[in-house]
Formats: structure tokens, C-alpha cells, sequence
């Protein structure tokens, strides 16, 4: 009885974390077509409920209404499987994130290299959707998408271990408790930089779109689907893009740290902090989604391998030297 | 590279220049309309739908002279005719294919009597392809619907025509 009580108790505290998650990916959506509408001087979608809040979720209904179409050709399992794998991974690494010092789903003591590991793996559903479609442009698309997340990955580890320098812990909670004093962002500036544009090019957010470069490819790795697998794609696409900016705002924004410890902004609580946070930085991201042009093939790799490694491993060293200079390392 | 372009580069001076300037252009007046809500201006030569119109005192127009069917390009019309009972030449049948129709204007500019002319609507989509084969009736009927703009567009085009 006693086991069925906490089996209850976590089912209930998951779908108190996911549902959330879902309806704000909905609302993502809708912010980011309002944002790029809003930069060209347009309306965007405002018809559907207030302000077009609802627009999302009429889309969604009719994905669910239109026909999955499988290609005769394609590998039918694992093209099934592939909207489902980008989807749960994108919304699994949701587990560890921690809202405030009391709500996070699992407080595990490596929740950094989790984190990591399943965005990491956020590149075998596209490499599954683009491989099982059996054509060309799908076939191009993953391949892109493959090289071009590998790539990033190798950057975003990298910042990932100047953080960790100066926290001296993998436990995301005490990764946001070490910014108490000094978030992370102002020490650590230039990686914040690097840390985010990886991160517009982990989620294949323009300006690295090319896995879907509309121009070249149709719709990349999207090309075969339709219909509710399509839309599956598409919400882990933006679960992913809200994942990444959970990120960043925990590891350089002080998560639900408020800015100062003053009386007003003390009282508001932790969550909404990390909302907020994370809204800021994704509205940055549709912020570049209307102003930047897309890269080229040879200037995103460029710009990962010659550029944001390199700088990334000597920041490292310079992290590193400073700590141990000062005599501020972590556990000391 | 020079020394400019290289700090250029490394502080993106360029990418933050685009961003304050698409922050402050998310401030300013739209330049879209709300449009099932609020429309734009139409032309009075506008080319929209067909419509057959009527003298003041009921008559029908058109004299089923044909010079519309005639002159049109996508041979979307079709007329009949015959001798009413007081000797008058009408049309038993005026169809508009508007599936056909290519929205030249042709029909309006050769029509003697300014019987057929097309009007403001452009919103007439249906569900259906049949109810896009227009008759002599949905014709006649869109004509009385839109006499008031179409005589005032007419009137306004006069001294171009």
C-alpha cells in the first residue's frame, strides 16, 4: 500500500511539472510568431482567444485531425519512433530542473551532466526521422542536423566546466545556490555569449537553421511528416529551445535566485524568477530569429570548431588559473 | 582584417546595432491591417466579382449583343438569347464560369450598356466548386446587392472610360 501511495505521489508531482511545460511550450509558440511579426511591423496571430493566446492550440487540433501520411519506402518503426524520441528526451530533461529549493522533481547529484546527456541525445530523433524517411532532403537535413548539434555539444561541454570550476558541484540546486552572491553571467560574460549562441545552434534556431533550411531542403529532417507526428517534432523542437533557455538561466542568470535581496523583489516567489529568466532569454531567441540571416554550411562550422572551442578551452584555463591564484576554489 | 573590423567582430558591434534596432522597431505603429476585421481601401476599378446590373426602372441591361462572350480570354462566359414578347433582344442564359474567369475586365470594358461589370467583393470563396459556376439569377442578384458602389464606381471612372 505504502508503495502504491509514493507510485501516486510521483505520477502526480510529474504531471504537476509536465502539464506546465506543455501549456507553456503551447504559449512559446504563440510569443515567438508574436515577436518576429512584431519586428516586421506586423500583427502576428491575434484572432483565437486573447491576443491569439490560443492559437497554438488550435493548430495543434488540426494536426490531430490531418492524416498521417507514411512513406511507402520508409523504415515504418523507426519513423514512428523518431517524432516520439525528440519529444520525450526534450521533455524528460525537464526532471532536473530545479524551480525553487524545494521543487525539483530529481535532485540528483549529477543533474548538470543529465541535463547535458539527454540534450545530447536530442540529436538521434532527427537523425532516426531523416534516415527512416528514405528521401533525400530528409536524408540531407539529418546529416546537417547531426554534424551541426556534435559540433555545439563540444562548445556547450566545455562552458559547461567553466561553471562547474566555480561551483565545485554537478547538483544543479547548488549550482544556483553558488550565485547567491554573484550570478554567473558577469564573471563568466563571454561564455554566457558563446553558451548562447551554441544554444540557438543545439536547438537549430536561426541563425542555424540549416537542418531545415526551407530554401534548400524543403523542411530538413520534417519533410516526410505530417499531421500529429509533425506537430510532435515541432513541440519537442520548442520543449527543447524553453530546456536550453532553463539552462542558461540556471547556470549563468542565478535560476530562481531574485536579482537583489531587497524586500520587494524577495517576496516574489522562486518560480516565478525562473520563469521569468527563462521568458528574458527566450525572447531574445525569437528576437535573432527576425533579425539574423542564416549561416552558411562552412561558416557554422567554422564558427564552432575555430572560434568558440578554442576560445571556450583558453577561457577555461583562465578560469582556472584565476580561482587557484586567488586561492577561490570551490571546497577549499 | 583590420584592427577595427576585428574589435567589430569580437564585441559584434553589427549584431547588437540589429537588435536595438529590432527592439525599437517592436514599438512602432503596424503596418498590417486587421483584416477580416478592417479593410483595406479598394480602387473603384477594382476587379472583383461579376455582377449584371439593372436600369432604375427594373429592366435588365444587357442587350445580349455577346461582345463580352466574345472578347473574353478564358472563354468563361456563355450566353443565349432570344425575342421578348415587346421585341426586345435579353439573355435566356448568362453563365460566368468564375473558375475560369481570369479577372481581365475585359467583360466590363466592351459592354456597350455597362451591364456586366465587376465589382468591389473579392470574398466570394465557397465550398464547393459548382457554386462558382455563376447563372443569369446570382448574377442579376449580386448586380442589385452592389448597384449603389457600382454605379458610384462607374461614376467615379467616368471620365477615364
Amino acid at each position: 500500500m505504502a508503495e502504491l501511495f509514493i507510485f501516486f505521489d510521483q505520477i502526480y508531482r510529474i504531471l504537476f511539472l509536465l502539464i506546465p511545460v506543455l501549456v507553456s511550450v503551447a504559449m512559446i509558440v504563440w510569443l515567438d510568431r508574436r515577436v518576429w511579426a512584431f519586428v516586421q511591423k506586423r500583427r502576428g496571430p491575434n484572432v483565437v482567444g486573447p491576443f491569439g493566446l490560443f492559437q497554438t492550440l488550435a493548430d495543434a487540433l488540426k494536426y490531430i485531425f490531418k492524416e498521417i501520411i507514411i512513406p511507402a519506402s520508409s523504415n515504418k518503426v523507426i519513423f514512428i519512433l523518431a517524432p516520439i524520441v525528440t519529444m520525450t528526451l526534450a521533455l524528460i530533461a525537464w526532471a532536473v530542473i530545479p524551480f525553487s529549493e524545494t521543487f525539483v522533481l530529481a535532485d540528483i547529484n549529477v543533474g548538470i551532466l543529465y541535463l547535458f546527456a539527454v540534450s545530447s541525445l536530442g540529436v538521434y530523433g532527427i537523425i532516426m526521422g531523416g534516415w527512416a524517411s528514405n528521401s533525400k532532403y530528409p536524408f540531407l537535413g539529418a546529416i546537417r542536423s547531426a554534424a551541426q548539434m556534435v559540433s555545439y555539444e563540444v562548445s556547450i561541454g566545455v562552458i559547461i566546466i567553466n561553471v562547474l570550476l566555480c561551483v565545485g558541484s554537478l547538483n544543479l540546486s547548488d549550482i544556483v545556490l553558488a550565485q547567491k552572491d554573484l550570478w554567473f553571467v558577469i564573471p563568466l560574460f563571454p561564455m554566457f555569449i558563446i553558451f548562447f549562441i551554441s544554444a540557438l545552434a543545439e536547438t537549430n534556431r536561426p541563425p542555424f537553421d540549416l537542418p531545415e533550411a526551407e530554401a534548400e531542403l524543403v523542411a530538413g529532417y520534417q519533410t516526410e511528416y505530417s499531421g500529429m507526428m509533425y506537430a510532435m517534432f515541432w513541440l519537442g523542437e520548442y520543449a527543447n529551445i524553453l530546456l536550453m533557455c532553463a539552462m542558461g538561466s540556471i547556470l549563468f542568470l542565478g535560476g530562481w535566485l531574485s536579482p537583489i535581496d531587497l524586500f520587494p523583489f524577495n517576496v516574489i516567489p522562486a518560480p516565478i524568477w525562473l520563469i521569468l529568466k527563462i521568458l528574458f532569454l527566450f525572447i531574445l531567441f525569437a528576437l535573432i530569429k527576425a533579425i539574423v540571416p542564416r549561416y552558411r554550411y562552412d561558416q557554422l562550422m567554422k564558427l564552432g570548431w575555430k572560434i568558440f572551442l578554442p576560445f571556450s578551452l583558453i577561457y577555461v584555463v583562465l578560469t582556472a588559473s584565476f580561482l587557484m591564484y586567488f586561492d577561490l576554489l570551490p571546497g577549499n | 582584417m583590420s584592427l577595427i573590423r576585428f574589435f567589430k567582430t569580437v564585441f559584434m558591434i553589427d549584431f547588437l546595432t540589429g537588435l536595438i534596432m529590432a527592439i525599437k522597431e517592436i514599438f512602432k505603429p503596424k503596418k498590417t491591417i486587421n483584416y477580416p476585421f478592417e479593410k483595406g481601401s479598394i480602387s473603384p476599378r477594382a476587379r472583383g466579382e461579376h455582377a449584371l446590373r439593372r436600369y432604375p426602372n427594373g429592366e435588365e441591361r444587357c442587350i445580349a449583343c455577346k461582345l463580352c462572350e466574345a472578347v473574353c480570354p478564358a472563354q468563361a462566359i456563355t450566353i443565349e438569347s432570344s425575342e421578348r414578347e415587346d421585341g426586345s433582344r435579353k439573355t435566356t442564359r448568362y453563365d460566368i464560369d468564375m473558375l475560369k474567369c481570369i479577372y481581365c475586365g475585359l467583360c466590363e470594358q466592351s459592354c456597350p450598356v455597362d451591364a456586366i461589370v465587376q465589382g468591389p467583393n473579392f470574398e466570394f470563396a465557397t465550398e464547393t466548386r459548382e457554386e462558382l459556376y455563376y447563372n443569369k439569377e446570382k448574377l442579376l442578384e449580386n448586380g442589385d446587392r452592389w448597384e449603389n458602389i457600382l454605379a458610384a464606381n462607374i461614376n467615379a471612372d467616368s471620365s477615364h472610360r
